[in-house]
């Protein structure tokens, strides 16, 4: 099994690195927001109790929405284009066992959004100039590595159930505002009211969060309870993609 | 026995695809299922594969379940209309393949059964549609199987192509592998098959020799128009399927010389005749009518 997957990994990693409209944007989209709208202001304080830098602040918001771009891309498009291609239908012919594959693109995601991840903390330390602890950085990485995991079932949720055409569209759709909403490009107090009460309830907000409680900002809720949130919609996400996946299997296999 | 099928019926929705389709394939044989569109082809394949299921009746590869890994790991697979990811390279795709197979065939030696070894380099969107199908024919025997499915290998090629990627499964059907293959051409299955099996909507009308299939598929259609010509008119031609439309007649028949003789003979005023090869939607009629007689 492990050459296999070692195989499969390697394949989809490939697959996803030669096509620069995802390579390129994953890697460098968040790189060039925080170039816009963190470096400028990259020293001034946000204020107390904590006097957090801002491009700190930002860093970790543009690391959440750097992660989770990739979940939700990396599944919902390349998933729902190789079901408009049909490839699954070679693929389940093969002695391949669905589980291989399924964690061969989980292994793939977590990779690349690692690599974000090592483009996007370098580039912030050295035009932000954003100084952390050392456990600050490690903690933002792992929590945010850790906390795109329901985004992959989101995804991947999303790959099956909408079109080949329409998966992009759907994403931008969904993702996009969601992202604002959650205060990844403005901090949540600058928001419309209507929106600062909706926004604790989404799931970008609560991963925002940990992000931003790794990097020693002031959030509105315990670290633990952003988490529940977290699992939660995970839970949720991975049973919609569970409904979707079967929902495809009983239309094509049976 | 490679596989099986037991009085297999297929039905999605309403639409019988397979109505009652006993089958047993035997290791080494090389098995042609020829047939018009929608025959029920693609649907036998399917199930023998487990991408369908059997609505009644049963499908088997090596005397298991056609899911079981076990079973697929010694079946290497061609199907219509799948895609591969465009965006890996020839070799590093039959790698991947390789990897899912116990016992996998040497990555250059697939790619030379293939032919494409200048092409090994290239990207999958690079190939021309003919590459790519001889690429779909490289991952199909990377993994060294034992028995080969191929649903309708030639589609889309032209008769050079089709030639070349006949002989490839022929070199492979060699190594005493079994060989299954649907196809529209009775022309492929005569050159590759030691038996051929006829599937018309959803049942199999004929499971013989390529050369029995041939004596009793007409090979030439002539047509002509005549006036007042009736059935009787054309009593004791050897003919193998006879339709009368007014004024217009159809032939079906191996020995149109022949029949053009008689004709004449009988002093029929003839027009707009034209005699051409038979295809396979009316070879089936005379197959069909044969077998009601």
């Amino acid at each position: 099994m492990w050459p296999m997957l070692a195989r499969q990994t390697s394949a989809e990693f490939l697959k996803l690195w030669r096509v620069p409209a995802f390579s390129g944007t994953s890697l460098l989209l968040p790189v060039v927001f925080y170039g816009f709208i963190g470096v400028g202001q990259a020293n001034e304080s946000m204020g107390p109790p904590s006097f957090v830098k801002f491009g700190a602040y930002f860093l970790a918001s543009m690391a959440v929405y750097a992660v989770a771009n990739v979940m939700i891309f990396s599944f919902g498009i390349s998933v729902a284009t190789e079901r408009g291609m049909k490839m699954d239908l070679l693929m389940r012919a093969t002695p391949l066992p669905p589980f291989v594959y399924l964690l061969s693109r989980c292994i793939t995601a977590l990779g690349f959004a690692a690599l974000t991840l090592a483009v996007l903390f370098p580039f912030a330390y050295i035009a932000g100039g954003v100084r952390l602890d050392p456990s600050q950085w490690f903690s933002l990485g792992y929590r945010v590595l850790l906390g795109s995991i329901p985004f992959i079932a989101l995804g991947f949720a999303i790959g099956y159930l909408s079109g080949p055409n329409s998966a992009i569209a759907v994403i931008n759709l969904v993702y996009l505002p969601t992202a604002f909403a959650s205060g990844l490009f403005f901090p949540k107090q600058l928001l419309p009211q209507i929106i600062q009460q909706i926004s604790p309830y989404l799931p970008l907000y609560r991963f925002g969060q940990l992000g931003w409680d790794a990097i020693g900002a002031p959030t509105s809720d315990s670290v633990t309870t952003d988490w529940i949130y977290l699992i939660g919609y995970g839970v949720g996400f991975f049973a919609i993609a569970i409904w979707a996946y079967r929902r495809e299997e009983s239309r094509k296999f049976s | 026995m490679a596989a099986e099928l037991v009085d297999a019926t297929k039905k999605y929705g309403q639409v019988e695809a397979l109505r009652g389709v006993s089958l047993t394939i035997q290791l080494g044989e090389v098995v042609a299922m020829l047939g018009p569109n929608g025959a029920g082809k693609t649907t036998s394949i399917s199930l023998l594969l487990g991408l369908r299921k059997t609505t009644s009746g049963s499908a088997r590869l090596f005397g298991l379940e056609p899911t079981d890994i076990a079973a697929r790991s010694r079946v290497g697979v061609m199907l219509q209309e799948s895609g591969i990811p465009q965006m890996l390279k020839v070799r590093e795709i039959v790698d991947l393949f390789r990897s899912y197979y116990p016992a996998p065939m040497q990555r250059d030696r697939a790619i030379a059964m293939a032919g494409l070894e200048e092409k090994a380099g290239a990207l999958v969107k690079e190939l021309s549609g003919g590459q790519r199908q001889r690429l779909y024919f490289a991952l199909a025997v990377c993994g060294d199987p034992q028995v080969l499915f191929l649903d309708e290998p030639t589609v889309g090629m032209d008769v050079e192509g089709r030639r070349a990627f006949i002989a490839r499964i022929a070199e492979f059907a060699k190594l005493g592998r079994t060989v299954v293959l649907t196809t529209h051409y009775l022309e492929e299955a005569d050159q590759l098959a030691q038996r051929v099996v006829v599937i018309d909507r959803g049942v199999i009308i004929a499971d013989a020799s390529p050369v029995e299939i041939k004596g009793k598929v007409a090979g030439k259609r002539i047509r002509f128009t005549a006036s007042g010509i009736t059935q009787s008119t054309l009593d004791g031609l050897p003919v193998t399927a006879t339709t009368v439309e007014g004024n217009a007649v159809q032939l079906l028949t191996n020995d149109p010389v022949t029949v053009l003789r008689a004709l004449f003979q009988r002093g029929l005023e003839i027009s707009d005749l034209e005699v051409t090869g038979a295809d396979l939607e009316d070879a089936f009629i005379s197959l069909t009518s044969h077998q009601k007689n």
